[in-house]
């Protein structure tokens, strides 16, 4: 039972931000109908960003954090302005292409940029776990927890109770009706990249003190993101939100009972269990997505 | 002279390379090159005729390699409980086929799994699918070694009259078959995307609901699609384990199924040679490049080619430089260029 409850906490603790990483991924195909094959190393950015802030320049870890997202975000309008937007209209397998190339070039850049030996997050908590009953936490996991927990709320708050939000939503269902009522549909494409690509950053940089920072961390974290998506649902926001938990609980569960070297693996078998019971996701009407 | 003249005078100036040119290491690199543009040619049969990009195509090409090696070596195997699970060393070309085989089948999985729903389904599953691969030749060490890797793989062998049957160590003769299987492969395919089949596929990556309409079978149509692709990438992983003679789990890596795509793209998607052409011209610019860039530019190189290619010239080489010639010639004529036809298989 204690081993039980260790393991909920985990998978809690992971799921955070495994559902950040989704709603950037999935906001993004809802909205603009891209497969961003970029998503994986924006993650990576952001947590070489934390480490050259934090760990190079010596800056505080809060601040770091903070600069990290905002430069994802910056870097996300910058790829939307220059990749995507002359492409406006083009189908989804022409803006994959140009995403995977994206998507290379930048992880071939990191490598060339940062080496391939791994680097480290300085970690601002005490090392010490916080010891609640039965479990057991670093007090880094806590407070990550509780800043994916946080976003994840404003993130609601912006696409639910914002005109912004309400501009998005318009812009998914209907593009056109969206611009005849006055939505700036290009502004909109671009903030909805930056907004994404912020959350990939995010995640990355918040995780940076937990695991190790590498050129090519970002491949299996854009995997385990289209398995989010995937489960939720492509373009489902809270079936993303929820698919992000669900992954975290079965790899946790899955490494801790079944087998540790196939932890990576269990994405996988979500997404083909998903598939051959309920293709359209867990969470999403039917057709919703064509 | 026709494109098909051209075409088999390309085939016997590459059949005769070897009896004129000395030079090792070009003869090494244009056997890889053959292999991955077998490769690629598999890979264009989904991605330029279905219009499905097949991003884990190297899980293919990677159970085709592990496969053969692995019968070609034999192996025994704990499964638990009783007696071993073993198999003696088989024939190569036996294992070849079961490569070959094994790969069909996996294709025939995904394609009855991810094509239950269209859209972006197949792309993902099929790149989720190749690190799974990996995953399972990393940490299957009984049977597969792991990281170790499978070395001391036979080369494939050939009967030749009078000799017997003679294992190919022969840079020269590898070179060969590797053209053989290129030249078979690419008949085969040509065969298909000229055929109702082809046919069928074609009219399904312009238009579906219409396809549909007129009663095709869209997802068995491109269930049969995926399984010839992913048998004839296997037949490629086959030659190349034979061929190194060593197999490990970096054969998954995504990064070969990025040099099929970019191979495919560039030649030109959904055109007979254009996976020749890209892959001629990727199987040789990393050899050009490697003196002048170290690995890592050369993939932020491929990267901004990619993004090119799909800026300047979305349908690739092929189509091209047909368009230029079609124009030259009707203006020779005084007529204006007939409108570039869909393409399809008229353009070797």
């Amino acid at each position: 039972m204690p081993e039980f409850l260790q393991h909920l906490a985990n998978a809690v603790i992971l799921g955070g931000t495994y559902a950040l990483l989704g709603i950037g991924l999935t906001l993004i195909f809802g909205i603009m109908r891209v497969v961003n094959f970029t998503h994986g190393e924006l993650y990576t950015f952001g947590a070489y960003m934390a480490f050259m802030l934090a760990g190079m320049f010596g800056l505080n870890f809060f601040l770091s954090l903070l600069l990290a997202a905002t430069l994802g975000v910056a870097l996300g309008a910058l790829i939307e302005f220059v990749l995507l937007r002359p492409l406006k209209g083009a189908d989804i397998d022409t803006t994959m292409l140009v995403m995977i190339g994206a998507g290379i070039a930048m992880q071939a850049g990191e490598q060339l940029m940062w080496g391939g030996v791994a680097k480290s997050v300085p970690n601002p908590f005490p090392t010490d776990p916080v010891v609640l009953g039965p479990v057991s936490v670093g007090p880094i996991r806590l407070f990550v927890l509780a800043v994916a927990v946080v976003l994840l709320l404003v993130f609601y708050l912006l696409i639910n109770r914002t005109k912004l939000g309400v501009a998005m939503r318009a812009t998914f269902q209907d593009p056109d009706t969206a611009a005849l009522m006055g939505v700036n549909n290009g502004l909109m494409y671009t903030l909805t990249f930056a907004i994404g690509s912020g959350l990939a950053a995010v995640a990355g940089a918040l995780l940076g003190p937990i695991f190790v920072v590498t050129p090519t961390m970002g491949d299996l974290v854009a995997l385990k993101a289209f398995a989010i998506v995937i489960l939720g649902g492509l373009g489902n926001i809270p079936g993303a939100t929820i698919g992000g938990f669900v992954l975290a609980l079965v790899e946790e569960f899955g490494a801790g009972y079944v087998s540790s070297g196939y932890r990576d693996a269990m994405g996988f078998l979500l997404i083909i269990a998903v598939l051959a019971v309920r293709p359209q996701g867990l969470f999403a009407a039917k057709e919703r997505i064509g | 002279m026709t494109a098909r003249t051209l075409a088999w005078l390309f085939v016997l100036f590459m059949a005769t390379l070897p009896l004129w040119m000395n030079d090792q290491y070009i003869l090494y690199v244009l056997t890889s090159t053959g292999i991955f543009i077998i490769a690629a040619m598999s890979l264009n049969l989904l991605l330029g005729y279905t219009g499905q990009l097949s991003l884990g195509h190297v899980a293919f090409f990677g159970i085709g390699a592990y496969t053969s090696a692995l019968l070609s070596l034999g192996f025994d195997l704990e499964l638990g409980g009783g007696e071993p699970l073993v198999l003696e060393p088989q024939p190569v070309w036996l294992a070849f086929l079961g490569g070959i085989l094994m790969a069909a089948l996996f294709g025939w999985l995904i394609g009855r799994l991810a094509f239950r729903v269209r859209g972006a389904y197949f792309v993902i599953v099929s790149v989720s699918f190749a690190q799974v691969m990996r995953m399972v030749a990393l940490n299957w060490v009984d049977l597969t070694e792991g990281p170790m890797a499978l070395n001391n793989i036979p080369p494939l062998t050939v009967w030749w009259p009078g000799e017997g049957v003679l294992p190919l160590y022969r840079k020269e003769y590898y070179f060969l078959l590797v053209l053989a299987v290129a030249v078979v492969s690419f008949l085969l395919i040509q065969r298909l995307v000229r055929s109702r089949v082809g046919r069928a596929l074609v009219a399904l990556r312009e238009n579906e609901s219409l396809a549909r309409s007129v009663g095709i079978n869209i997802t068995r149509y491109l269930v049969v699609a995926t399984v010839l692709s992913a048998g004839m990438a296997g037949a490629a992983g086959a030659l190349y384990t034979h061929y190194i003679r060593i197999v490990d789990p970096d054969v998954f890596m995504f990064i070969y199924t990025v040099t099929m795509v970019i191979m495919v793209v560039t030649g030109g998607k959904g055109t007979l040679a254009g996976p020749i052409v890209g892959g001629l011209l990727f199987g040789f610019l990393p050899e050009v490049l490697r003196d002048v860039a170290r690995p890592e530019m050369q993939w932020i190189i491929y990267g901004l080619v990619m993004i090119a290619i799909v800026f300047f010239l979305p349908q690739g080489i092929v189509p091209a430089v047909a368009k230029l010639f079609a124009s030259k010639r009707s203006s020779r004529d005084g007529r204006t260029p007939a409108t570039p036809r869909v393409s399809e298989g008229a353009s070797s």
